[in-house]
C-alpha cells in the first residue's frame, strides 16, 4: 500500500509541474504580445513627435490586441488557480460536464502543440460524482495524452459523459488511430494504481475509435 | 538593401506586432504563422534572419530549423522560447541556430541579435565569393568549364 502512494505522490508531483510548467509558457506568450504591442505604442509616439501623423485606428488596434490578451492571461490563470485548489479537499463533489470543460481548457495547448484539438460536448443531464479531484485530473490527463497519440495530427477529440447508475462513463471519441496501432502499455502501471484508488475501469473501443473511462457515483474512503 | 527577416511564429498577434515595429526600423519582414509555410516561402524568396518560435504545433521549431539549414544553410536564425523550452533552443544552436532570445524579450535586445545575425550572413558570403574569386585566378579555366 505505501508503494502505491509512494509511486502517486511522486508522479502526481511530476503531473503538478508538466502542466505548471505548460501554463507558465502560455503566460510568456501572452506576456510577450502585450510586451511587443506596449513597444509599438511607443514607436508611434516617437513617430507623432517627428511629426508623422498616426492613424488613430492603428493605436485602436493595439488597444484592442492588449485587451484580448488580458482577457486570455486571466483565463489563463483562473485555470491555474482552480487547478491549485484541487489538492483543498480529500474527496469532493465534482460535477462531471463542468470537469471535462476544465480539463480542455487546462491541456488545450498540451494539445494543440501536438495539432490536436480538445473539444467538451454538452451532456444531456448534469452528472456528479464523489472522488479525489486531483487523482482524477491526472489520471484524465493520462487518458487525453494517450487520446492525443491515437487521434493524430489535425485531429479533433470530442469528450462526453452518461450517467450510470452506479457513476459516470466519460467518453473520449476521435480516436481514429487506435485500430490498426501497435500495442502500447497505456495505462501503465502508473495509471493501474490511479485506477484502483478511484476504483475506476478503463474501456478501449478500437473499432469506434473510443476511450472509455468509467467512474463510481462515490470512492469509498 | 534592406535586411530581409523572417518572422515564425504561431501567435498571429504576436507576429502582427513584431513585424510592425521591425518595419517602422526599416526592415524588410515577411511573416510565417507555422514551420511549414515558413519553408515555403523559402523556397521561394530570399531572407537573411529568420526569428523562429521554438514550440508550435505541426512541424516545431527544431524540425523547421533543420529543414532551413538544409536548403538555406547560410540564412543565419534566431529562435525565441519561453522559458520552458529553453533547453531547445539551445539544441537549436547545436543545430546551427546563431542565438536564442527569452520570450518576452527587449526590442533592443532583438534588433542588436538581428543585426549581428545579418552581420555574420553577409561575412561568409563574402568569404564564399572571395574563395571563388581565388580558384578562378588559381585556375581560369574552371570559368569556361562551369559555363
Amino acid at each position: 500500500m505505501s508503494r502505491q502512494w509512494e509511486t502517486i505522490g511522486e508522479l502526481g508531483l511530476q503531473f503538478f509541474g508538466k502542466i505548471s510548467a505548460s501554463i507558465s509558457h502560455e503566460i510568456k506568450n501572452t506576456l510577450a504580445i502585450m510586451n511587443e504591442n506596449a513597444g509599438l505604442l511607443e514607436d508611434y509616439c516617437q513617430l507623432a513627435d517627428k511629426s508623422k501623423p498616426v492613424d488613430p485606428g492603428r493605436l485602436k488596434e493595439v488597444a484592442s490586441s492588449i485587451r484580448n490578451q488580458i482577457r486570455r492571461t486571466d483565463g489563463i490563470v483562473t485555470n491555474l488557480n482552480r487547478f491549485a485548489h484541487s489538492t483543498d479537499q480529500w474527496m469532493m463533489g465534482v460535477d462531471v460536464g463542468d470537469f471535462l470543460r476544465f480539463m480542455c481548457q487546462l491541456t488545450g495547448r498540451l494539445a494543440f502543440i501536438r495539432g490536436v484539438r480538445l473539444k467538451p460536448e454538452p451532456l444531456s443531464a448534469s452528472v456528479k460524482i464523489q472522488t479525489n479531484l486531483f487523482f482524477l485530473e491526472h489520471l484524465f490527463w493520462l487518458c487525453l495524452d494517450f487520446a492525443i497519440s491515437m487521434a493524430g495530427e489535425g485531429r479533433t477529440i470530442r469528450l462526453t459523459a452518461d450517467a450510470l447508475q452506479t457513476g459516470v462513463r466519460i467518453i473520449l471519441r476521435g480516436l481514429e488511430g487506435l485500430a490498426g496501432s501497435p500495442k502500447t502499455n497505456f495505462p501503465g502501471r502508473h495509471g493501474k494504481t490511479l485506477l484502483r484508488v478511484l476504483e475506476g475501469e478503463l474501456e478501449i473501443n478500437e473499432a469506434a475509435g473510443e476511450l472509455v473511462l468509467i467512474l463510481p457515483k462515490e470512492v469509498s474512503q | 538593401m534592406k535586411t530581409r527577416v523572417l518572422i515564425v511564429d504561431d501567435e498571429e498577434e504576436f507576429v502582427n506586432a513584431l513585424s510592425k515595429r521591425l518595419r517602422i526600423r526599416d526592415y524588410d519582414v515577411t511573416t510565417s504563422l507555422s514551420g511549414e509555410e515558413a519553408l515555403e516561402k523559402m523556397k521561394h524568396y530570399l531572407f537573411d534572419v529568420v526569428i523562429l518560435d521554438v514550440a508550435m504545433p505541426g512541424m516545431s521549431g527544431i524540425e523547421t530549423l533543420r529543414e532551413i539549414k538544409k536548403i538555406k544553410p547560410l540564412t543565419e536564425v534566431i529562435m525565441l522560447t519561453g522559458h520552458a523550452t529553453v533547453e531547445s533552443a539551445i539544441e537549436g544552436m547545436k543545430l546551427g541556430a546563431f542565438d536564442y532570445l527569452l520570450k518576452p524579450c527587449e526590442a533592443d535586445d532583438l534588433i542588436a541579435k538581428i543585426n549581428l545575425a545579418y552581420n555574420r550572413k553577409a561575412e561568409h558570403e563574402e568569404r564564399i565569393r572571395e574563395a571563388k574569386v581565388r580558384q578562378i585566378l588559381a585556375s581560369p579555366r574552371t570559368v569556361l568549364e562551369d559555363e
